[in-house]
Parts: C-alpha cells; sequence; structure tokens
C-alpha cells in the first residue's frame, strides 16, 4: 500500500530541493547575491562639482546626470550643497539635478555623487520616440563642400556605421581635402560631424564621457558622436571612428541638450573627481534588491530589529537537520526531541565555551536544587513552577558573579531558554531516580554532543549567510528531513548494539 | 567496540528501530488506538470484554482528595502494584509485596512508608509518568502471585512474557526476568535479562542481558537453558487475542503467569522494542514478511496461535 504512495512523495520531495535551489541560482544570477560571504566588487565614486560666482540673484543650476549609461548601473546618487534646494528631474531630455536657491553671492561649490558598478548586460534602453535627422541648412561655399564630402563618403559606405566611419577619415588632418578644410575649424569639428550625419539622413548627436581612473580629480568630459542605426544608439570616438564605448569609459552625457545650465552665475563649470571602491557583493544586492522589485523575495526590506530575528531563527531549522540527522541516522539519543537545538541556539548567543560552562553550572546547581523540592513531596506542577524561579536566580546569580570577575559572558546566560531548562532539570532528576545516572550521562551528553554538532554548522558564518539571504534554501533543507523521514536503515548505534548477533549468522 | 556489517544484520532480518517506525508502527498502527494501550485502564476494560484475563483492579485514584481513601483502602493489604494508568516502559510501577508494621516492603526489599507512597501517588496524577506529561489516574491492582516454577529464575520481581503479535498473529516471544540491577523490573534496558522463547513449544532458546548472551542468571545462578512455560498455546492465543480488543496491527503484549489465576494481561505496548530480537538470536523481519504475504489470514485467534506455533517454530 504504500509503495503506490510513496512515488508522489519522493516526486514532490524531488521538485522541493529543485525549487529551492532553482530560487537560489535565480535570485544569486538576478539580484546577485554571493554565495560566499565576503565577496567584494568594484564600485565607482564618481563625484561631479560644479562651480559658480552667484550675482545675487535667485540661482537654478541644472546639471545633466547620467541615466542608464551603457556598461554601468546606478547604485546611489546623492547631492551636497549647502543651503540648496535640490532634486532630480527627469524630463524627455534625460534626467537633469537641480539646485536652486533664493539669493547667491560670491564662489559657489554644488557637488553631485553617484555610485556606478560595471555590469555585463547592457541591454539598450527602449526608445519612446524614434529619433529623426534635423533639418540642417548650409550656406554657400559650405553647402557644396558639405555636399561634396558627403557624396564622397557615401560611395565608400554601405549603412550608417560605415558611412560614419568613413565620414570621421576624411575629415581627419592627413586626408583632409580642399573641401574639408574649407568646413573645419578647431572648436567646431564635433558639431561639424554631427550637422554633416543629420543633413545625410543620420540621426547623430554629441555624448559626454568620462574616463575612469582611480583616485583622479578635476576630469573633463571627453566629447563623443553618437548616430542612430534605426534600431540603437552607437557611440564613436570622434578622432579615431573607433566604435563602441570603451572600457572603464562612463558616458555621463547622452543625447541631452546641455550639460550644465546655471541660471543666476557667472563664470560656471563642472568638473569630475572618481575613486575605486571595493564594497561587499551582498551590500552591493540589497541596495539593488530595493530597487529592483525583487526585493519583496528577501528580508532585505524589514525592519533591522525584525531582520535580527529571523536571522537566528532561520538558523534553526539547520540544528534540526543536525537533529533529525544524529537521531535518525546515527542514533544518538538525546533528552528531549529538540532541546538539543535550543540549547545550540543559545550557543549561537553565548559563543561555545562560555555558554556550555553556563549551561552546565545552570543544569548541576538545578539538579542540586531539584533533589531539595523531590523531599518536599510537591504537585508537578508548582514543581517545575518553582524550578523555572530557581532557574531565573541560579542564571542571575551566575550573570552577577560572572560581571564582577570581569566575565562578560556572564550576562548572556540569560538567552538559555528557562522554561526548556527546568524541563530538562525535572526530566533528568526523574530519569536519575528511575534508570540510574548512567541513562542520565548517556542521554545528557548525547544531547549536548548533538547541540554542539548543531552550534558548529549554525555558528559557521557561511551558514548564517546562505540561510538569510537565500531563505528558498530552506526548502532544500526541508526535503532532506522529509527524505530522512523515509529512511529505513539499520542506524549507526545498531551496527554495534546487534553485534552479538553475530553469534547467530 | 564490536561491529556487524548491515549486510549481515540484513541477513538475519534484524528489525530496526527506523524500519519498525515508518513500516511496522506507522503502518499498521491507527492511531486512534494509542490511547487504549496507553492507558492500562481502558487496556484493563477492554480486553476483559475478549475474554483476556487481567489483575484484579483494587481502587481507582483520579483525584487527589481520594488519596486519603487509599490509605485506607491499603490498610489491610498484604501486596498491591500502583501504576499510572498512562505511564509507559514500566515507569511509575510501584510493587509492593508484604508488610512491615507501618511500613510497606518494596519488591525490591526496600522499605517505605506511607506518605512515600501517597507521594507517589499524587505524582502519577500530576502527570510525571504520562506520555506528555498530562493528568493522570492512578490504579492499584492485586499483586500477582508468580507462579513458582518462573518464579524461581527471577530475582524479586515477577517474571513476565513479552509477545510480539502482529497483526493477530504471536510472531516472537521472550520471557523477561527481573534482577538486582534492573531493580525487580522486567525491563531490559534497566539490565532485565531477556530469554528467547520458542513460539512452536514455549521452551527457551538463548538469554541477553545488556545485549550480551549469557546462560546463567546472574543473581539466581539458575541455568536458563530448559525453561518451559506451562500453558504455552493457551497464552499465544490469548495474546493473538488482544489483536480483536485492540485492533492494533503491530504490538507487544505483556503476560504473566499468576499461580491461582493463569496467565494474566499486564499491559499492551504499540512500540514493542528490538531487544526480543537478540533473545531470540533471530530477525523478525522474515516472520513479519511471512505474514504480510499470506494470502488468506485466519480469523480466529486459535487458528492464528496454531499457524504461529508451526510455522515459526525453531526446530
Amino acid at each position: 500500500m504504500t509503495t503506490r504512495s510513496r512515488i508522489p512523495f519522493y516526486v514532490a520531495v524531488l521538485l522541493l530541493i529543485g525549487a529551492g535551489i532553482a530560487l537560489a541560482i535565480w535570485r544569486h544570477v538576478e539580484l546577485g547575491i554571493p554565495w560566499l560571504t565576503g565577496e567584494q566588487r568594484p564600485v565607482w565614486m564618481v563625484e561631479a562639482r560644479v562651480d559658480f560666482d552667484g550675482t545675487e540673484e535667485p540661482v537654478l543650476a541644472s546639471l545633466n546626470i547620467p541615466e542608464q549609461p551603457p556598461g554601468f548601473s546606478i547604485i546611489s546618487e546623492q547631492a551636497a550643497s549647502p543651503g540648496y534646494g535640490f532634486s532630480i528631474v527627469e524630463n524627455s531630455g534625460g534626467r537633469r539635478a537641480e539646485w536652486s536657491k533664493r539669493e547667491v553671492s560670491g564662489p559657489q561649490t554644488l557637488y553631485f555623487k553617484a555610485q556606478f558598478i560595471p555590469t555585463d548586460d547592457s541591454q539598450p534602453r527602449r526608445l519612446v520616440r524614434e529619433p529623426r535627422p534635423r533639418e540642417m541648412f548650409w550656406e554657400e561655399p559650405q553647402a557644396t563642400a558639405v555636399r561634396e564630402v558627403l557624396t564622397q563618403a557615401r560611395e565608400r559606405s554601405s549603412t550608417p556605421e560605415s558611412m560614419t566611419r568613413e565620414l570621421i577619415r576624411l575629415m581627419q588632418p592627413d586626408t583632409r581635402t580642399q573641401n574639408t578644410t574649407l568646413l573645419v575649424a578647431e572648436e567646431n569639428y564635433l558639431q561639424l560631424v554631427v550637422d554633416m550625419l543629420n543633413h545625410a539622413g543620420i540621426p547623430a548627436r554629441t555624448a559626454d564621457g568620462l574616463r575612469l581612473e582611480d583616485a583622479r580629480r578635476r576630469q573633463q568630459l571627453m566629447p563623443f558622436l553618437q548616430i542612430y542605426n534605426g534600431d540603437q544608439w552607437l557611440t564613436f570616438d570622434p578622432q579615431t571612428a573607433e566604435q563602441g564605448v570603451p572600457e572603464n569609459l562612463l558616458l555621463w552625457r547622452q543625447g541631452s541638450e546641455s550639460l550644465l545650465d546655471v541660471v543666476g552665475g557667472d563664470n560656471s563649470e563642472v568638473s569630475f573627481s572618481m575613486l575605486r571602491q571595493t564594497v561587499p557583493a551582498l551590500q552591493l544586492a540589497t541596495m539593488q534588491a530595493e530597487s529592483n522589485g525583487l526585493g519583496f523575495l528577501s528580508f532585505y526590506e524589514l525592519p533591522v530589529e525584525e531582520q535580527s530575528m529571523f536571522r537566528m531563527l532561520l538558523l534553526l531549522p539547520l540544528g534540526a537537520l543536525i537533529v533529525a540527522f544524529m537521531r535518525m541516522v546515527i542514533g544518538i539519543r538525546t533528552s528531549g526531541t529538540f532541546m538539543p537545538v535550543l540549547i545550540a541556539v543559545a550557543f549561537v548567543q553565548t559563543t561555545l565555551l562560555p555558554g556550555l560552562i553556563a549551561f552546565l553550572s545552570v543544569v548541576a546547581i538545578g539538579l542540586l536544587m531539584r533533589g531539595y523540592l523531590s523531599s518536599l513531596n510537591l504537585l508537578l506542577v508548582s514543581r517545575i513552577s518553582a524550578l523555572i524561579i530557581l532557574v531565573i536566580f541560579i542564571t542571575a546569580g551566575l550573570s552577577i558573579i560572572g560581571y564582577q570577575m570581569g566575565f562578560n559572558t556572564g550576562m548572556t546566560v540569560t538567552f538559555f531558554p528557562m522554561v526548556i531548562i527546568a524541563w530538562t532539570i525535572e526530566r533528568m532528576s526523574i530519569l536519575w531516580e528511575e534508570e540510574g545516572v548512567r541513562e542520565v550521562m548517556i542521554q545528557g551528553s548525547g544531547s549536548l554532543f548533538v547541540a554542539i554538532c548543531a552550534y558548529l554548522v549554525m555558528s559557521a558564518p557561511l551558514a548564517g549567510h546562505l540561510t538569510f539571504n537565500f531563505p528558498e534554501l530552506h526548502l532544500v533543507i526541508l526535503g532532506f528531513i522529509l527524505l530522512m523521514g523515509q529512511y529505513t536503515g539499520y542506524k549507526l548505534s545498531e551496527l554495534r548494539r546487534f553485534s552479538p548477533m553475530k553469534v547467530y549468522d | 567496540m564490536e561491529w556487524i556489517s548491515p549486510r549481515r544484520l540484513k541477513r538475519l532480518g534484524m528489525l530496526n528501530m527506523n524500519r519498525r517506525n515508518v513500516d511496522y508502527i506507522a503502518r499498521y498502527n491507527e492511531r486512534s488506538s494509542y490511547p487504549l494501550v496507553d492507558n492500562k485502564l481502558k487496556t484493563k476494560l477492554v480486553v476483559a470484554e475478549y475474554g483476556v484475563k487481567t489483575p484484579r483492579l483494587l481502587q481507582i485514584v483520579r483525584e487527589q482528595h481520594e488519596i486519603s481513601h487509599f490509605r485506607e483502602m491499603a490498610e489491610d493489604l498484604e501486596g498491591f502494584a500502583i501504576k499510572p494508568a498512562k505511564g509507559s516502559g514500566g515507569k511509575g510501577i510501584t510493587v509492593i509485596t508484604g508488610r512491615d508494621g507501618d511500613e510497606y516492603i518494596k519488591a525490591s526489599g526496600a522499605r517505605v512508608d506511607a506518605p512515600y507512597l501517597e507521594r507517589h501517588l499524587t505524582n502519577i496524577l500530576a502527570g510525571l509518568y504520562s506520555l506528555a506529561g498530562t493528568p493522570d489516574v492512578a490504579i492499584v491492582e492485586n499483586l500477582v502471585q508468580s507462579d513458582p516454577d518462573l518464579a524461581r529464575y527471577s530475582h524479586q520481581g515477577v517474571p513476565d512474557i513479552r509477545i510480539v503479535v502482529f497483526q493477530g498473529y504471536p510472531v516472537m516471544a521472550m520471557l523477561r526476568l527481573a534482577t538486582t540491577a534492573s531493580d525487580g523490573k522486567a525491563n531490559l534496558h534497566q539490565g532485565a535479562v531477556g530469554v528467547g522463547l520458542d513460539i512452536g513449544t514455549g521452551r527457551s532458546l538463548n538469554a541477553v542481558q545488556f545485549n550480551r548472551p549469557i546462560t546463567l542468571h546472574p543473581d539466581t545462578g539458575l541455568a536458563l537453558e530448559n525453561i518451559e512455560i506451562a500453558a504455552w498455546d493457551e497464552m499465544l492465543e490469548m495474546a493473538s487475542r488482544c489483536y480483536e480488543a485492540t485492533g492494533l496491527g503491530y504490538m507487544g503484549v505483556d503476560l504473566v503467569v499468576d499461580a491461582n489465576e493463569g496467565p494474566l494481561l499486564l499491559e499492551l505496548n504499540a512500540r514493542p522494542g528490538l531487544a526480543i530480537q537478540m533473545a531470540n538470536g533471530c530477525g523478525l523481519l522474515p516472520r513479519l514478511r511471512a505474514i504480510e504475504n499470506l494470502k488468506r489470514p485466519h480469523f480466529s485467534p486459535g487458528e492464528r496461535a496454531q499457524f504461529a506455533m508451526d510455522t515459526f517454530a525453531s526446530r
């Protein structure tokens, strides 16, 4: 009858384990939660500094800030500018940081800081509106020159990309012809290329990039050329015609009208400093989770107090797994089924040695006092109640003595669950009376051994990390515990217990 | 440290704890039948309807204030046994075998006074010995006058016979003899001697104490080889009848042989231990499987007992 019902059970357990692992892997990939503790990820901290002189007028300073720069993602943004109102404004032209103040005079400095992490996936941003080439009007004789150069470039190219490359090549000083010399002056080179591309029917614009180098200050933006190839914006180096965004290049401004507008200030300029930081990967993941929408699957959004509670609570299944294994497969006898887990939890908070000493002394003193209580001929309930109060006295006494002696650990004794200890003492003393010291020792040391094993597992940093950050792994633990419940083989202890049977074999 | 390989245990057909729990107890024992066996009072009442005799019930102590009646009742009794109705594994059973003035003599020979017994009753009522610590009832039973043929093998306590009954078939049996180490109790893990009994004849096979084979009783020094239980088929049938009474597919039936009344049922156990296999020198699994594979089970207890005697006889 059970052979039939066990197949769905195994399938369900397999699904449980599979789902747990799959969910963990998905979250690792999607949120970047690291498998191991202490994993570090590089982060670029870029600071834009805006300087201008106030002219005793209301000031509105507006700085273009990046929005999904290719190859990077933004994890934090903040502005530092005393006395200024600050907000981030998003409009069709991009995102702008805006500072405002009623009356300003003298030199002013505004800061905008953002943290960027390099990412592999640079999914192109979906465009709201298909970009169209701007209509350009040229006056003679430029119009003829432009037409000539463009015809030349068009002949040698087949796509917007190759057209752009050819055009840039034609405009370089070493290949310049009369036509181009007529057009190019040093300061208008990039704008000229953009205008010409637009004229040729290719939407083009300028972008500003920032070369990321560790601990550089007062960096300026470098101009780049972007064209739209009918599908996405492509970036070109306007001098070398090299296509694509070089590594460590952060595109600060893409496609918006201006980098910096200051109303009510003179001599405005913007400069950049940057710093390469390493941040624990986990911290990054939690920061991203908040913005990602996947955060609801984790504990990061809970208040810190609840988080620390769950950190402890989520260790319990591990302890339960250890106890189940020790009892069902190894065959160690413990007093009470899950007493070892509770002791182990207390050990996690007190650390092992002080916890062990505290536990043993509380139980030992408690057993002595229980001896006296049993001679009082009390009812069981009041005896247990009295024992609970005594246990509290003992722990309080130990704490005070420990504190006076300079051991801080005395204080943490209170983490032991009082009622559990009281019951343990009661059970042990009954066991002592009925089955003798031997049984008490077997069960007591069995409990302690299992508790220590559970403690060692639960206190491992990796265990805490995995159980808290991948709570779905508990499905795997659940699966293992269910599987163990089906284990009908011999326990290790039975191989010893039944060893006299050799005679009959 | 001695070890035995799992393969050898398998060859011997040794039933182990996990398999017992999963494949036999969980599968054949209805949860709803447990209160029947976990409560000795209920057991007594229900098996009586199926013609299974138990020691005479002297008194039931249900409430704290009834304890005063106990002293009156016990006044003119020589021997009796106090048991928690929901106790397990012989916990909380106190056997009084005689009187010495105001003091009572326990089976172990220790003398205790009336307040000791009253305290014991109080503990029982509070649920100290019951499985989940729930409030309990104490029952006082007539003292079993052990059959002298058997009693001489046992040190102090009354020897009892444990029969494992599977789906109404007695499959394995052993005689349990108290020792000094077991404090007059017949619990193997406390040091009582277990003597395997041949299902076919009721003769002794091997003996173990603390899981080690022995040939002589450690206290009485008597050889344990040639014990024979009288009225063996009657006992097997009695054990078999408990299946109808309780509906438990896998259980241990504990019987004693009273000098005057013959076999009496002491208690039933829904989770009988595994040491019986060591006393018998063979595993339970082949016998359990033989019954599981029966195409047509026998319906009457007598037929089942006869089938077991024919099938599981050792020689």
